[in-house]
């Protein structure tokens, strides 16, 4: 396996006395696509900010392409794209004009970055709104021209700060598409989500973060082989009767969560467990059968939902 | 179609020095200034008109109707001029400063507090000296249109009393550059509305008691003090003596003040642009 891209050890970052990372440790290899999969406050955006080199570490090493960010930030960043989680496109100026000044900021020249340019609006699907101001397009639209943006300078590197967050189902999955195809050129990516279908659609490996902490780490699949059984049922008797209805079911399959909402039966056979709660005689309001997801890694490693 | 080329791993990457102006400063900061000029096309032209305006009607106002009645003043350095040909100077060095002031303050402020603009740039492989450098002379430049303007309405007025007042136009640069440089290094540090207010409420006074319409020595001699501590005296004082073609050695000691002064914004600037955006 060719060097990493990306090496993170036990890195850390405090804001006065409050770890938002604590001593995290990671490695990217060159083409990989990987996630950072946790809830909000993890410290996924901290841990970005601080890859991306717009970040110094209170503690732990971090090398970029071979560089330490603290001593080569501008150079570091010449080599990264950047999706920070919030958009900061540049409303005062338009569309293809953000594309163009954002690529000299690389220091490209104004007819390479104008070429440039058009080449990436098209790949946003964005050819059309090139003379748009930034505040006329929706959601999704400005979520793309920052994805081109990042392109820009052709960064070995792709740093996306929950890229669909936000957005509407359709928009998401337009992104997706367009992801997909820069994780098929070879591009690496580096993604945070809250979302496990983001995760298990777009990542080769990822790390379930929590509190500043690596709770897991695998490719999708095999952090739900290890972690959870195949499949789950999910019953409802209302918020009321789930932890008595709990207690009666002790037993059935391998493992039960109870949420406030919903009893969770970790299963190999879903249908089999399902059946059994009905021949107790037991009728639940809903019931759902279904595999089992990232979702259910992060509810056994730390008892609670992603999404809150 | 196909996604763009983006993956290059045998490019290498380039190692500049390690130094910490290496991290400070990527010299790019032409491509900020170019950023602000495209961003101009999209601003209040009638606001940016009026500010070339004011010194423009204070001098026909003031220079030309009440010198009616004053007749001469006489400068520090002992020479008897016109009443118009001795406010014109200082109100040239306030064109400079009010073009200089109006990027560098409100603009600045807004582009930090509210448009993320310095975020976005600072992610890329500018460093904050870039921003800084780029910012101040986007302000420079239209203090220096101001003023040259106005440099223009004094020859045309025949307030230009000596050759040396050719010179006033690379003083007024350095002037520009001094407001614009010290300007973003207060307005970095900045944090709300009320603030800002601070600046406009220094700015007044400044303006209408650095020796701009009337000889510092009116005051009794602590206030005179105060006066010399604040810029725009220095500025009016510079430019009075290269248009009237009094010269003095003191203007050296002017032209120092403005060259600590742009060096003093440019440090804070960066400092707190690295302080905010690269924490
Ligand atoms: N600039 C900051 N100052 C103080 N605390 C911060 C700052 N940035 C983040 N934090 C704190 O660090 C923790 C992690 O935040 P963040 O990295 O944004 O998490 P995530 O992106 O996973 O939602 C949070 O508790 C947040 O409040
Ligand atoms: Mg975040």
């Amino acid at each position: 396996m060719s060097a990493p891209v990306i090496t993170a050890n036990l890195l850390t970052k405090k804001y006065k006395e409050v770890a938002a990372v604590d001593g995290i440790s990671f490695e990217v290899a060159p083409g990989e696509s990987f996630g950072l999969l946790g809830p909000n406050g993890a410290g996924k955006s901290t841990t970005m900010r601080m890859v991306g080199a717009v970040s110094t570490r209170t503690s732990g090493d971090l090398s970029i392409l071979g560089l330490d960010p603290n001593d080569h930030g501008p150079e570091v960043r010449s080599q990264l794209g950047v999706v920070p989680q919030q958009d900061n496109l540049d409303m005062e100026l338009r569309v293809r004009d953000n594309l163009i000044v954002y690529g000299r900021y690389f220091g490209i020249p104004n007819k390479t970055a104008g070429k440039k340019a058009d080449e990436l609006l098209e790949f946003a699907q964005l050819s059309d709104r090139a003379k748009a101001k930034v505040d006329d397009l929706s959601g999704g639209m400005k979520r793309r021209l920052t994805i081109a943006r990042s392109l820009m300078n052709e960064p070995r590197i792709l740093l996306l700060d929950e890229p669909t967050t936000g957005l509407d189902p359709q928009a998401r999955h337009i992104l997706w598409d367009r992801l997909f195809r820069l994780k098929e050129q070879g591009t690496t990516l580096v993604l945070t989500t809250h979302y496990m279908d983001e995760a298990e659609q777009l990542c080769d490996r990822l790390v379930v973060v929590d509190k500043g902490t690596i709770m897991a780490e695998g490719a999708p699949a095999a952090l739900i082989r290890q972690y959870s059984t195949r499949e789950v049922v999910e019953v409802r008797f209302g918020s009321d009767r789930n932890a008595e209805v709990a207690e009666r079911i002790r037993g059935i399959g391998e493992r039960i969560e109870v949420l406030p909402d919903r009893i969770l039966i970790y299963s190999e056979n879903g249908e089999a467990e399902l059946q059994k709660i009905t021949e107790m005689g037991l009728e639940p309001i809903t019931s759902l059968v279904r595999r089992s997801s990232l979702e259910d890694v992060f509810l056994r490693l730390t008892g609670r939902s992603l999404i809150e | 179609m196909t996604a763009p080329t983006t993956f290059a791993p045998t490019r290498p990457v380039q190692r500049r020095s390690t130094s910490l102006l290496g991290s400070l400063y990527a010299g790019n900061a032409r491509s900020v200034m170019h950023r602000g000029l495209l961003a101009t096309k999209s601003t209040n032209w009638l606001v940016v008109m009026s500010g070339f305006f004011e010194p423009i009607f204070y001098l026909l106002s003031m220079g030309i109707g009440l010198g009616a009645l004053v007749g001469t003043v006489e400068t520090s350095t002992g020479a008897h001029v016109p009443y118009a040909a001795f406010i014109a100077p200082a109100l040239l060095a306030v064109a400079a400063m009010n073009g200089a002031i109006y990027d560098s303050t409100w603009n600045v402020f807004f582009k930090m507090q509210y448009a993320k603009l310095y975020e976005g740039m600072l992610s890329t492989s500018l460093g904050p000296l870039d921003v800084a450098l780029g910012e101040i002379s986007l302000a420079l430049l239209r203090g220096a249109l101001y003023a040259g303007g106005f440099l223009i309405v004094m020859q045309v007025l025949g307030l230009n009393l000596a050759w040396t007042a050719l010179l006033a136009l690379p003083a007024v640069l350095l002037i520009a550059f001094g407001f614009a440089s010290l300007g973003m290094a207060i307005t970095s540090y900045m944090k709300t509305f009320q603030q800002m207010d601070w600046i406009n409420f220094v700015m007044l006074p400044m303006f209408l008691f650095s020796a701009t319409f009337y000889p510092l020595t009116v005051y009794p001699e602590p206030i005179q003090w105060v006066i010399q501590v604040l810029p725009l005296w220095h500025g009016v004082e510079l430019v009075r003596g290269l248009t009237t073609g009094a010269l003095s050695v003191a203007m050296l000691g002017h032209v120092l003040y403005y060259v600590v002064m742009i060096a003093v914004g440019l440090v804070f600037t960066t400092k707190r642009l690295r302080a905010l955006f690269l924490d």
